[in-house]
């Protein structure tokens, strides 16, 4: 069928007879731009008056059958496949494609414009859709409060399984990892210090450098940061593929409450876990700042925890814990809203996924920020 | 009339770790015919339709398409037989990324090397060969309803005008009237387009209003391959109740009243 193939040509002649449009050869796709070009310029000078000769046309295929219905019209194309003359199986072709023809012809084409005006339009979409956003996300997180207030009176209906699940996977699983990425942290920040306080003959004072960083900052963001990539992209990994597979559609008409069932123990797991992780950090980051003290500056265990335990005051410590839950509930609640926020397709869970961790990310950090400012004006 | 012979299966055997889906299956497939697969839940409907098109390599046996042994061929002429034919997935497969109008495109820009503008014009025909709507090809397919996606993905296994057409459950999860219609498209492409079709279904319906031959899988086999009265009549338990059963019974009804 595809063998032996010789491009299709279209002639049209003037003789006694008037004008004479002669087709031949194959009309397959493989030759569709130079006919779709032949055609393009033939366009203007078929009208009806011109008789058609068909007789050596050889393959055909719908690519071939459309162009032959866009240069002779709709009209002439139904004439055509009523023609008797021609095979039964080239009729319906031409019928079937010029019908097809009338509905895709009949469409209005939109045009495209790339100016100014697109680009404030783009603009104030994305500024429209970082309001709706920002709504979504406090509605979310007042429906998430409400359904606290709702079953913290009520202890059975906590999710005690679900909650301890949580706990392991969002918490105790993310153990090592974070251990590990404190503890280089930590050395980085001490090899700094040592550096940079060396021209000041203040070597001495990287202990303290490490304390604060780790107590005040370090500890609590690199765990928020790592959760935020961590935990909520598989929260909303979870729930979105629930909602992409109409199972949240089917709690809800079972009489159960989503936000409950799956929201709540993931938010409280989460609050629970994410101290105690920042805790870890905190350590492991001041063991590798440690380490690194004594391998480089030779500073004995001993003199480091003496200026450690001197230098560093509980507040320090409270003013980094403190920021944990916050983060730990907005990092949950970000999650679990992207997930609910999946429709339809797998695809739709990758993006939500992605949007998750960006949001969470850029949300701890911006709030990290302020709570730096308040806690400077308040001299903590 | 003898005709030629553009699938071939012979002593195919399949298998999933201990379970046996196929075993030494044989059947023919002729050119311009529509045939119908039917059988049982996990009697390897699907899985054939895979071996034949080249998914799956099954553990004995040899499928020729066009004469020719899918597996034993070098990648390029491989590519050259897949292009005569277009499968139709169950759910569709439409590239999500992708909008309808796109992805009947991507063939034809990427196997007959057209122009990405020619290429969405042609998509264009397609799509309302299919029965589209015009607008649907600026959709995405998860903004399309089931009826419309299993039509852009028809449209999608038309794009190079293929020889043999697979449809894997063309009509599962559309409703009567949508599915009546996919059945008269189908026969009328087949009519218009000289198709070959190789159509895997459930759906009674289908089998009578569309199949010039159907193949009944059982017992790891092809258990008959023929026109539908004659199968019907085929001395087999499930064969019986496949055919005879409540809605064996109306689709047959309803076929021989629609015929006269």
């Amino acid at each position: 069928m595809a063998t032996a193939t010789f491009p299709g040509s279209a002639v049209l002649s003037r003789d006694a007879g008037g004008a004479r449009l002669s087709l031949a050869g194959d009309w397959t796709l493989p030759h569709y731009p130079a006919l779709q070009q032949r055609a393009t310029e033939l366009a203007g000078s078929i009208d009806a008056a011109v008789t058609l000769d068909i007789s050596r046309l050889g393959a055909l295929d719908t690519s071939g059958a459309f162009v032959i219905a866009e240069l002779l019209g709709s009209a002439r194309t139904q004439a055509l496949a009523q023609d008797e003359a021609l095979p039964p199986a080239r009729r319906a072709l031409l019928k079937t494609v010029g019908d097809a023809i009338d509905t895709y012809c009949t469409g209005v084409k939109r045009r495209r414009d790339a100016g100014f005006v697109v680009t404030l339009e783009r603009i104030g979409r994305a500024m429209h859709g970082f309001w709706r956003q920002t709504a979504k996300l406090l509605a979310f997180i007042g429906i998430t409060l409400q359904g606290f207030a709702a079953t913290v009176w009520r202890p059975h209906r906590w999710r005690v399984t679900s909650l301890v699940s949580h706990i392991e996977q969002t918490g105790l699983d993310a153990v090592p990892i974070l251990a590990l990425l404190s503890f280089m942290v930590g050395c980085v920040v001490a090899f700094l210090g040592s550096t940079a306080l060396a021209s000041y003959g203040a070597t001495v004072f990287t202990v303290d450098l490490i304390g604060f960083a780790f107590l005040r900052e370090f500890g609590v963001l690199l765990t928020a940061i790592l959760l935020a990539g961590r935990t909520a992209s598989a929260f909303t990994a979870q729930i979105g593929s629930m909602k992409a597979r109409e199972e949240i559609d089917a709690i809800r008409t079972l009489g159960l409450d989503p936000v409950e069932l799956l929201v709540l123990p993931r938010v409280l797991a989460l609050l629970i876990a994410l101290p105690m992780l920042t805790f870890i950090a905190m350590i492991s980051g001041v063991v590798g700042g440690a380490v690194v003290c004594m391998a480089v500056l030779k500073m004995s265990p001993s003199m480091f925890l003496t200026m450690f335990q001197a230098d560093m005051s509980l507040t320090q410590f409270l003013v980094g814990m403190a920021k944990a839950p916050v983060f730990a509930f907005m990092i949950a609640v970000i999650g679990c809203m992207e997930g609910f926020k999946v429709a339809g397709s797998a695809q739709s869970v990758g993006e939500h996924t992605t949007s998750a961790v960006v949001q969470s990310i850029f949300v701890v950090i911006l709030l990290d920020a302020l709570a730096a400012l308040f806690y400077m004006e308040m001299d903590w | 009339m003898t005709a030629e012979t553009v699938i071939e299966v012979r002593g195919l055997v399949n298998r999933f770790g201990t379970q046996t889906v196929h075993e030494d299956l044989n059947l023919d497939v002729y050119r311009g015919e529509i045939i119908g697969i039917v059988g049982g839940s996990g009697t390897g409907k699907s899985v054939l339709l895979r071996t034949i098109v080249g998914l799956v390599r099954p553990v004995a046996g040899e499928v020729r398409v066009f004469g020719e042994n899918l597996l034993a061929l070098p990648e390029d002429r491989r590519s050259q037989v897949e292009r005569r034919f277009g499968v139709l997935f169950q759910s569709g497969a439409l590239f999500s990324s992708l909008t309808v109008a796109e992805n009947v495109a991507l063939p034809l820009v990427e196997h007959a090397g057209l122009p990405r503008m020619d290429a969405q014009r042609l998509a264009g025909v397609k799509l309302a060969l299919a029965g589209l709507p015009v607008d649907a090809g600026r959709k995405y397919p998860s903004q399309l309803s089931g009826g419309m996606i299993k039509r852009a993905a028809l449209a999608r296994a038309l794009a190079l005008d293929p020889e043999i057409l697979f449809l894997d459950e063309p009509t599962a999860g559309l409703d009567p009237i949508s599915a009546a219609a996919f059945d008269n498209l189908i026969v009328t492409l087949r009519n218009a387009l000289g198709l070959t079709v190789f159509l895997v279904t459930h759906d009674l319906d289908t089998l009578y209003s569309t199949c010039d031959r159907v193949a009944v899988l059982s017992q790891r086999r092809v258990l008959a391959a023929a026109p539908i009265d004659e199968v019907a009549k085929t001395d087999d338990a499930w064969v019986q109740a496949y055919f005879n059963g409540p809605r064996g019974r109306a689709a047959t009804f309803a076929a021989h009243r629609g015929g006269g």
